[in-house]
């Protein structure tokens, strides 16, 4: 084993960076949401304005959460998570830059264009093919930056949370290009290459599992690095964690089927589909429990540190949605289910409940080590976790019972075969619940508000950490 | 027929290596280097620094402190 002196830096300029514009994306994107919600409960708040219209704002708001917000903690705890537990600077500092600001470009492009009207309607994959392009030479980098610092690592082992990280990395970049395959007629204009039923399929391919490796896999990599870290104590099981990753890997591609339950796909696929979703019950279970028991023997801890409140909350949102997913995909559940405000519900418990929530408790773990800094306040941190879960809590069940209400009223049948309720009669009944929702997305905001008002009293004033790569004496 | 039958193999090969990944990680041969990986992490000291004034708008909810 070498044990010369290394005077390394950890690449800490990246994980402030991104870590810095999850905060800023994340009250962007979840502001949108805001008004879009007042738009559904509200019509008259579209104000005419086509760029202003619900239908322009949505995919920026899922644009802005997922990909900005999201992807920018995931970048920012990837990038530190690599660095730490392969005890190695960032492979390639200028290829990371370029992964930033390439990043940065991709999001204001979207802030613009979709605005604007440009789509290519494809959900979870609007933007035209010029963005597309920037976004695989992004990911691409990104993957380079990443194994490459896998490569230099000076451990002999590849610690499991960059196992789900690269996964991540893996099968986005093949999700992204595949399925933006397109034909461009014009700067902002293509036309996909597929068509018809198989081009249902490739999106809800990549749909899915955009769910399933972006908005899951990368998530659980933090779960397993920041919920050790913050509870002080070794992961639950790590054989259980080795199996976990194999499993959600070979599971989870799947799925994307039960998005087209009913529909032109043929029913076989259908019911693979489903059968397939049902499976990833167990995956999906067994990683969470490997995350809440971690704190197994010292449950007292979560009285009294609201990051770790944060961080297990997630994995109990991402237990009860990992539940629900499957129970939807159910075929006969699904008939209930499909085209209601459940399906909003569940995404929305998922996406803040899980994603957001663990994305918070990192980002409060990382920049006060960013900065040198204890954190602000800890009385805010516990005022954000609470308002935010009220928030969450709101939203939820508002979207369940308007979702189960929309899908009985739907489906009720007059004995002589007429329908019992116009279409009209169910979007009245509903409105109530959107006025719900939009409550809840209102405090789920409000904590982001607080989370960046204690964050800049934390980091004002302060220089970037800077950390030395520890010199290993290994056996 | 031939895709048919590929895919079904393919299924099997795949159904295969996952018991197999099961059985490995659970032997008993494994266990030492796993919780040895698992400890990696904490073995890596990364506290927040002491070097900043301390947090004076609150009194009794602490942070749980990373190891010194």
């Amino acid at each position: 084993m070498t044990e010369n002196v290394i005077s390394e830096q950890y690449n800490y300029k990246i994980v402030r960076q991104f870590a810095i514009m999850t905060v800023i994306w994340g009250i962007v994107g979840m502001t949108v949401g805001v008004i879009i919600a007042a738009q559904l409960a509200w019509p008259v708040l579209n104000f005419d304005l086509p760029w202003f219209s619900f239908g322009r704002l949505r995919p920026l708001h899922t644009n802005a959460v997922i990909f900005a917000f999201g992807g920018s903690a995931l970048f920012a705890t990837s990038y530190y998570v690599v660095q730490r537990t392969c005890y190695a600077s960032l492979f390639s500092p200028k290829l990371a830059s370029f992964t930033f600001w390439g990043w940065q470009t991709i999001i204001v492009s979207a802030v613009i264009t979709l605005p604007l009207g440009y789509t290519s309607s494809k959900e979870y994959a609007e933007l035209e093919w010029p963005i597309d392009l920037l976004i695989a030479l992004v990911w691409v980098s990104y993957a380079v930056v990443f194994f490459g610092t896998i490569v230099k690592r000076r451990v002999k082992h590849i610690y499991v949370a960059n196992w789900f990280f690269g996964a991540f990395i893996i099968t986005i970049a093949v999700l992204h290009i595949f399925n933006s395959m397109a034909l461009p007629v014009g700067a902002l204009k293509s036309y996909s290459m597929y068509s018809g039923v198989q081009d249902a399929m490739i999106q809800w391919w990549y749909g899915h599992n955009a769910v399933g490796f972006f908005l899951t896999a990368g998530f659980l990599g933090i779960m397993y690095y920041f919920i050790p870290k913050q509870a002080n104590r070794p992961v639950y099981s790590y054989r259980l964690s080795v199996v976990h990753f194999w499993a959600i890997s070979f599971t989870y591609i799947w799925a994307g089927a039960h998005h087209l339950h009913y529909t032109a796909l043929p029913d076989w696929t259908q019911s693979l589909g489903m059968v397939m979703s049902l499976i990833l019950l167990a995956p999906s279970w067994g990683g969470m429990i490997n995350g809440i028991m971690t704190l197994s023997g010292s449950w007292e801890k979560l009285r009294t540190d609201p990051i770790l409140k944060f961080l297990i909350v997630s994995v109990s949102f991402y237990g009860m949605s990992t539940f629900e997913g499957p129970m939807m995909a159910i075929k006969t559940v699904n008939a209930l289910s499909h085209y209601t405000d459940w399906t909003i519900g569940h995404v929305h418990s998922g996406a803040l409940g899980w994603v957001a929530f663990i994305s918070i408790g990192a980002m409060y773990y990382l920049i006060p080590r960013l900065f040198n800094r204890e954190i602000y306040s800890n009385s805010l941190v516990e005022t954000h976790f609470w308002i935010a879960t009220i928030g969450v809590v709101l939203y939820i069940t508002a979207m369940w019972i308007s979702g189960i209400m929309q899908g009985l009223m739907w489906r009720a049948i007059n004995a002589d075969g007429t329908l019992t309720y116009s279409f009209i009669e169910s979007v009245q009944a509903t409105h109530p619940f959107y006025v719900i929702r939009l409550l809840g997305g209102v405090f789920f905001l409000t904590g982001m508000l607080i989370m960046a008002y204690n964050l800049a009293k934390t980091i004002s004033g302060a220089k970037p950490a800077e950390a030395d790569v520890p010199v290993l004496v290994t056996h | 027929m031939m895709t048919a039958l590929m895919h079904s193999i393919w299924t099997v090969v795949v159904f295969v290596v996952f018991i197999g990944i099961i059985a490995w990680a659970y032997s008993g041969k494994r266990k030492k280097d796993f919780d040895e990986a698992a400890r990696l992490v904490l073995d890596d000291d990364d506290p927040v620094q002491e070097n900043q004034k301390k947090d004076n708008t609150e009194t009794e909810s602490q942070k749980n402190q990373e190891k010194p």
